[in-house]
């Protein structure tokens, strides 16, 4: 089948070049060469330029504060829940509660925690006016603030549950169970047996994600655009800003920005993992102690913090969906003046073009990438397991700042001309749903029991006839949640959309991260809710299709 | 070592939905002795270990008393139980040396580093390992990995040992060694010995008393009443 043979080639292509590339057109503008709009010459007044920015140095700090503690703390967060959850029935609900949480673009979920966060917000009408005397919403920055903190919050909402859903992951290549108990047969608690036994053994495993959280921390867009301070914003913000302002001179100064960005990335990838070499020498002389107990208290505490965290995700959720059909809803009532479906069917006008080219798009590029990563996995499977993707290459999308990238892939799409088209823009979600695609269908996959597809060989079927009539079929399931992720990914993207669009091409993605800035919050609110009910609606597709036999998983 | 207390199983029963494993079985393993639980797979001997040790899986409904060294830990979690176990797999754990393995168990009450190392040295030593300390547990061959994995046990000081099979996936030339090895240790230390297996050997192997559970696990057979017969 050409398929199985085109389909790694295609792959590594869509993962390196537009990446390789991309690094290569942002670097040349961030040292003023960019002959299209007059740089002829390698120089530094990019960089110059850069500095000179009154705001430099507050930014440069803001990207640093929030890049490198948000996923510490998330992390901290994650591994506190799994410890102290693990074994109870908590755990499993926990992360099936997450699942909505995360399928929820960032878009959608920061503009619900400023609805819910903001000084007029939900919380602040909760207790409004009887216990704070407010009658107006006070002047305080509880969103958009200088340090960033709505920023960390809106950030953790969504890296804590996708790293706990990380390590449940990676929980199922690990005897969890039979290691605990011996474990705490030798006198353990049930949260430092965790924490000493099954941590270091599927760190390795959620390393990648890890640093993907750490990656994207530090050069956010579209949650930084709606919950961090504007005045100076974050660096990638700023090199957006000026990509996109109207004097094109800007172009290099904001080539800089981005690449500053990824040289940050670099660093921080390099130093988190001399720091994991440190954690580890450390925690082997640790776990040589053999202290038994004394974590329970702390993990239970940020447990509570991170079960806090899913309740204003969840609020936020809420409240979005709920400004979406207030009629009105005045300072300081706690609820909605009215309520009702008015709004929609007036918007269903101008919700429709960005709703359509959301689906379009996205289920374009699921679809591309379904067959490439079915063609991946099937040659894989077929030659026993050699030839699988290496995972840092399926990561590298995501452990490169996508602003260092998308802008000197746009100067690409461009020169090609395909810039601000639907294909330009459906291959640039591509980049970003092939890994996620992959990576979740690809052990379901290896997990298929070989002897199907040679009984059905033995039987005289050919390859694609197995593919259609066994393996698909029997892996109906995974396929479809695969999808659903690759779906939701591309419902989400921000920054790609708005590069390889060119400003053209509008989601239901850039139309709520632009109107977030200043439009009405029914307005807002349906926006977003729109963007967080498509994945929703692609999740529950997949889970409620009956499965084949009855038992299945 | 140890306090030379028995291990005492009363009324002990155990069920599934709709499936009575263990039925009211009461056993005492004095100190020093060892009791040879037999079945057929399925049968709940496992699953009875579990309950002594503390960690039987919720879906099981089990009651009864257990009492170690005249402690009753039937509602204690198995750290505070001090039933040391091993199983058909030696679960050394990957991320740790072989001395890490052993550190791991030794209780923290021992402080001094050097102290620790010193007795993690000793351990290793007696087992004729002297030098295989820092080394993965993965490069030892099945009969060091399951000796190493029993003196882990021990070295957490328990005051019962309750064997899962331990036996049962060592090469058969090995088997005796590690065996005597095993019930040697635990001799010298005057534990008590809960030993649950499917082969005979193993039982005659303890050379203790050998309580026959479950005809079969048939679903419905609700009085598989143990019996209990003299060992040799």
């Amino acid at each position: 089948m050409t398929l199985v043979r085109a389909a790694p080639i295609a792959t590594v292509a869509v993962l390196v070049l537009p990446v390789a590339a991309g690094l290569a057109g942002t670097l040349l503008p961030a040292f003023d060469y960019l002959p299209a709009i007059g740089g002829h010459t390698l120089g530094l007044d990019a960089w110059r330029r850069l500095i000179d920015y009154p705001g430099f140095g507050s930014s440069l700090r803001l990207t640093l504060t929030v890049g490198l503690v948000t996923p510490l703390v998330a992390l901290a967060l994650a591994v506190c829940v799994a410890a102290w959850a693990c074994e109870r029935r908590a755990w499993k609900r926990f992360t099936m509660a997450v699942t909505p949480l995360l399928a929820t673009p960032h878009s959608a979920m920061a503009i619900g925690l400023a609805f819910l966060l903001a000084p007029s917000g939900w919380i602040a009408r909760a207790v409004s006016p009887w216990l704070t005397g407010w009658e107006v919403p006070p002047d305080v920055g509880t969103v958009n603030d200088p340090h960033g903190v709505a920023l960390a919050i809106g950030l953790l909402v969504k890296e804590v549950p996708y790293l706990v859903l990380m390590i449940a992951g990676a929980q199922e290549q690990v005897r969890v169970r039979e290691s605990l108990a011996m474990a705490r047969t030798l006198g353990y608690d049930r949260v430092t047996a965790w924490v000493k036994v099954i941590l270091p053994q599927i760190y390795p495993q959620i390393r990648l994600p890890v640093l993907a959280v750490l990656v994207f921390s530090l050069s956010v867009v579209d949650v930084a655009l709606i919950l961090g301070p504007g005045n100076p914003p974050p660096l990638a913000v700023l090199a957006v800003r000026w990509f996109a302002d109207v004097d094109i001179a800007f172009y290099f100064p904001g080539a800089a920005a981005a690449v500053l960005v990824a040289l940050i990335a670099a660093f921080a990838v390099a130093a988190w993992r001399a720091l994991e070499g440190g954690v580890a020498r450390f925690g082997e002389r640790w776990i040589a102690r053999g202290g038994r107990t004394g974590m329970t208290p702390g993990a239970a505490a940020a447990a509570s913090m991170a079960a806090g965290l899913l309740a204003l995700g969840v609020a936020a959720l809420a409240g979005m969906a709920l400004w979406s059909v207030a009629t009105q809803w005045r300072f300081p009532h706690a609820w909605p003046d009215g309520i009702g479906l008015a709004g929609w069917a007036r918007r269903v006008g101008e919700l429709a073009a960005p709703t359509l080219t959301t689906l379009g798009v996205g289920v374009a590029a699921t679809l591309v990438a379904l067959a490439l990563v079915v063609g991946c996995l099937e040659g894989e499977v077929r030659n026993r397991g050699r030839g699988a993707l290496p995972p840092g290459l399926l990561y590298l999308p995501l452990l490169v700042p996508q602003i260092a990238f998308l802008f000197g892939a746009q100067v690409l799409l461009v020169r090609t001309g395909i810039d601000g088209t639907f294909g330009a823009v459906i291959l640039a979600h591509l980049v970003f749903v092939l890994p996620y695609l992959y990576l979740s269908l690809a052990d379901p996959w290896r997990a298929l029991d070989p002897r199907f597809a040679r009984a059905a060989a033995a039987l005289g079927a050919g390859p694609v006839r197995v593919l259609w009539r066994i393996k698909l079929p029997l892996l109906r399931r995974p396929v479809l949640i695969a999808c659903a992720v690759g779906f939701a990914v591309s419902v989400g993207q921000y920054l790609a959309t708005l590069f390889a669009g060119n400003g053209r091409v509008a989601t239901l993605t850039t139309e709520a991260v632009t109107l977030a800035s200043g439009a009405d919050r029914r307005v807002i609110g349906a926006y977003a809710t729109a963007q967080a009910i498509l994945p929703w609606l692609a999740f529950a597709a997949a889970v409620l299709v009956p499965s084949r036999r009855r038992g299945d998983a | 070592m140890s306090d030379g207390g028995p291990l005492e199983l009363v009324d002990i029963t155990i069920g599934l939905p709709g499936r009575v494993l263990v039925d009211c079985l009461c056993v005492t393993v004095a100190a020093g002795e060892c009791v040879t639980v037999m079945g057929p797979s399925g049968c709940g001997k496992s699953s009875l270990l579990a309950y002594v040790a503390g960690t039987l899986e919720a879906a099981f409904a089990a009651r009864g008393t257990v009492r170690i060294a005249g402690r009753d830990v039937t509602g204690l979690p198995p750290e505070r139980r001090r039933a040391g176990i091993l199983f058909q797999d030696d679960l050394l754990f990957p991320h740790l040396s072989v001395a890490g393995n052993l550190a791991f168990a030794l209780p923290p009450s021992v402080r001094d580093r050097a102290e620790r190392q010193r007795r993690v040295e000793a351990v290793l030593a007696e087992l004729g390992l002297a030098g295989y300390g820092p080394r993965s547990p993965g490069t030892l061959s099945g009969g060091q990995r399951a000796r190493v994995a029993l003196m882990r046990t021990l070295l957490a000081q328990p005051q019962a040992l309750l064997l899962d099979e331990p036996f049962n996936k060592l090469d058969a030339a090995l088997r005796d060694d590690v065996r005597r090895f095993v019930f040697a240790h635990a001799a010298q230390r005057r534990l008590p010995v809960l030993l649950v297996t499917h082969d005979a050997a193993d039982a005659l192997a303890a050379g203790g008393r050998v309580v026959e559970l479950g005809g079969g696990p048939s679903p419905g057979d609700a009085t598989s009443r143990p019996e209990i017969s003299q060992g040799h």
